[in-house]
């Protein structure tokens, strides 16, 4: 323990003395907190490594603890050391020793803050970029696009951009897609390895998509197309929530999905399809649209509650203009 | 402010601010178990539910919202609510009676019957003399979309039911229909359908909805009846068989 001269800096050498003090508890520390973040804690963080998206997610993650565990732990060394060392000692009523005019405190507060906001920037800059949005919803006209063939047909193996629409009501998610005929399903289905175009949109109010284990969230808008790009790499379970308030229903707004093989997403598009052109459910869908006016039946080319014939007395289809009011 | 004084307004803010979480929690969960629950027993592994749609309902606070009845399976008369229990692993064999009038869906894909034992329904139409113009058709799809004849949906998300309930045809859904609930079959217009689909092998609460934008007076046909408990929104208590 140090003597009370020491402890308030009263001796020459004694301020280097507590700053190298602090240093080797604040590196020691640093450096075990770390290693634990990255080799123990990171492989469960979420959201997983389902996807390309959600390997990055974790990264970042993983990587922002990284970088913050040493502010954190040097501002509680620093608290804790203060706390032990500077504490007032019985009988002493003096006032602390007064650093103004700390040119070296000073430039290296403003350097340390200046590296760590730049680096945060250039980082986060680079991961929304590199991996084609992060998985967020990028509007109708994303700036980074992941990489990958389009076509109006999808065949396994051939790096073809696979494009799935998913359309939010109250509260509901389905699924389109449209290189299958415009098949309609209520539950996502994915090949693994396969590059993945979302275009999100809702025929109600503002929903938003989360494919929790993939990392993607995009919102839901009606008569809006956003799009989101992600690749599955792994086979599995997914969940999907709606994470935008919708209603009371809001909370139970939520069904799952599956990564499945190539061939085997394949085999089941190609079934759905077949099944619904036979019952008559694809031509019942309006045709494939990035968004869809829902008081309009495009079949009929009509607007729906001018409709006669479809919409009973009581029965009448209540337009956006409908008012709130009972 | 001496500290006592302080500490003591302290703890009256506490207290004031638990007593109001208290007393609208326990609102709540007393507002919303005041809905009677219907329960089916299983009988040779089966159980028979017996609901109807229609285009009002017999309460005093919103009669002019559309709402579903369950019928009590002791006594046959029909209850208003859309809370009703089944067992576990048990085959559900539903009869719903569907008295409203038409309206699309938002979606016509929910055209589709979905989640049911063959993915089907089997429907039947009768006018308001009680003379059936369609018998017992049996079909996967109902088109909402290409005539009168989808007035709300019966869909249980979490298991993958989906079904679109009929209803009379146009001048049926102009001109006759139901107007005092719970409506009966004698001189109304109707739509019968039945289907059947299997409980999951676990208890739980399951939600089940309309999907139609059936909220009359509501921004797109949403809210009102189409949320709430005891009219077109429902739960089902999956129970131990």
């Amino acid at each position: 323990m140090t003597t009370q001269p020491e402890a308030q800096g009263g001796q020459p050498g004694a301020g280097a003395r507590h700053g190298l003090r602090i240093f080797l508890i604040w590196i020691i520390l640093t450096l075990a907190a770390d290693l634990i973040i990255w080799f123990v804690w990171k492989p469960h963080m979420p959201p997983g490594d389902m996807s390309d998206a959600a390997r990055h997610q974790q990264f970042d993650i993983a990587v922002l603890a990284v970088s913050g565990a040493p502010v954190i732990i040097g501002v509680l060394v620093y608290f804790v050391y203060s706390i032990v060392v500077f504490r007032a000692r019985p009988g002493d009523e003096s006032d602390g020793e007064p650093i103004y005019g700390n040119t070296k405190i000073a430039v290296g507060w403003i350097i340390g803050t200046t590296v760590i906001v730049m680096w945060l920037f250039v980082f986060g800059t680079v991961e929304l970029v590199v991996p084609a949005g992060a998985g967020a919803g990028e509007g109708p006209a994303p700036i980074w696009k992941l990489a990958g063939t389009t076509s109006r047909t999808w065949t396994p193996n051939t790096n073809t951009m696979l494009e799935v629409q998913v359309i939010g009501q109250q509260w509901a998610f389905t699924y389109r897609y449209p290189q299958f005929g415009g098949m309609e399903s209520s539950e996502l289905m994915l090949p693994v390895n396969t590059p993945v175009t979302f275009h999100v949109t809702s025929l109600d109010v503002i929903h938003s998509f989360w494919a929790y284990q993939l990392g993607v969230k995009a919102d839901a808008n009606p008569q809006v197309d956003n799009v989101a790009y992600v690749t599955p790499k792994t086979l599995g379970s997914v969940t999907v929530r709606c994470n935008e308030l919708c209603g009371i229903w809001h909370g139970a707004m939520y069904n799952f999905g599956h990564v499945v093989a190539q061939t085997a997403f394949q085999s089941w598009a190609s079934g759905v399809q077949a099944k619904e052109q036979a019952d008559g459910v694809l031509a019942a869908l309006p045709p494939y649209a990035y968004a869809y006016d829902p008081t309009v039946v495009p079949q009929l080319g009509a607007n729906l509650p001018k409709i006669d014939g479809i919409t009973g007395a009581a029965g009448y289809y209540y337009p956006p203009s409908d008012p709130v009011t009972p | 402010m001496s500290v006592t004084a302080r500490a003591a307004s302290l703890l009256v803010a506490f207290l004031l601010v638990a007593g109001l979480v208290i007393f609208v929690t326990l609102y709540y969960v007393r507002g919303v178990s005041s809905l009677p629950t219907v329960h089916y027993a299983a009988s040779g592994g089966q159980v028979n539910v017996v609901l109807q749609e229609d285009p009002q309902n017999d309460s005093s606070s919103k009669p002019d919202w559309v709402s579903y009845y369950v019928q009590d399976p002791a006594t046959s008369k029909w209850v208003h609510t859309t809370l009703f229990s089944v067992p576990a692993n048990t085959r559900v064999n539903v009869t719903l009676y569907g008295y409203d009038g038409c309206t699309p869906l938002r979606n016509n894909y929910f055209s589709q019957v979905q989640g049911t034992i063959g993915n089907t329904v089997t429907l039947s139409q009768f006018d308001q003399h009680g003379k059936e113009y369609v018998s017992e058709h049996t079909t996967s799809v109902i088109d909402s979309w290409s005539d009168c004849n989808v007035g709300h949906t019966f869909a249980i998300p979490a298991l993958g039911v989906y079904v679109p309930v009929a209803s009379p045809n146009a001048p049926l859904s102009a001109n006759n229909l139901c107007s005092e609930s719970p409506c009966v079959t004698e001189g109304n217009p109707y739509a019968l359908e039945k289907f059947s689909f299997m409980t999951p092998d676990h208890v739980g609460v399951f939600r089940w909805q309309c999907l139609v934008p059936c909220g009359g007076g509501y921004l797109d046909g949403n809210s009102g009846p189409m949320q709430t408990l005891g009219y077109m929104m429902g739960e089902m208590d999956v129970v131990s068989s």
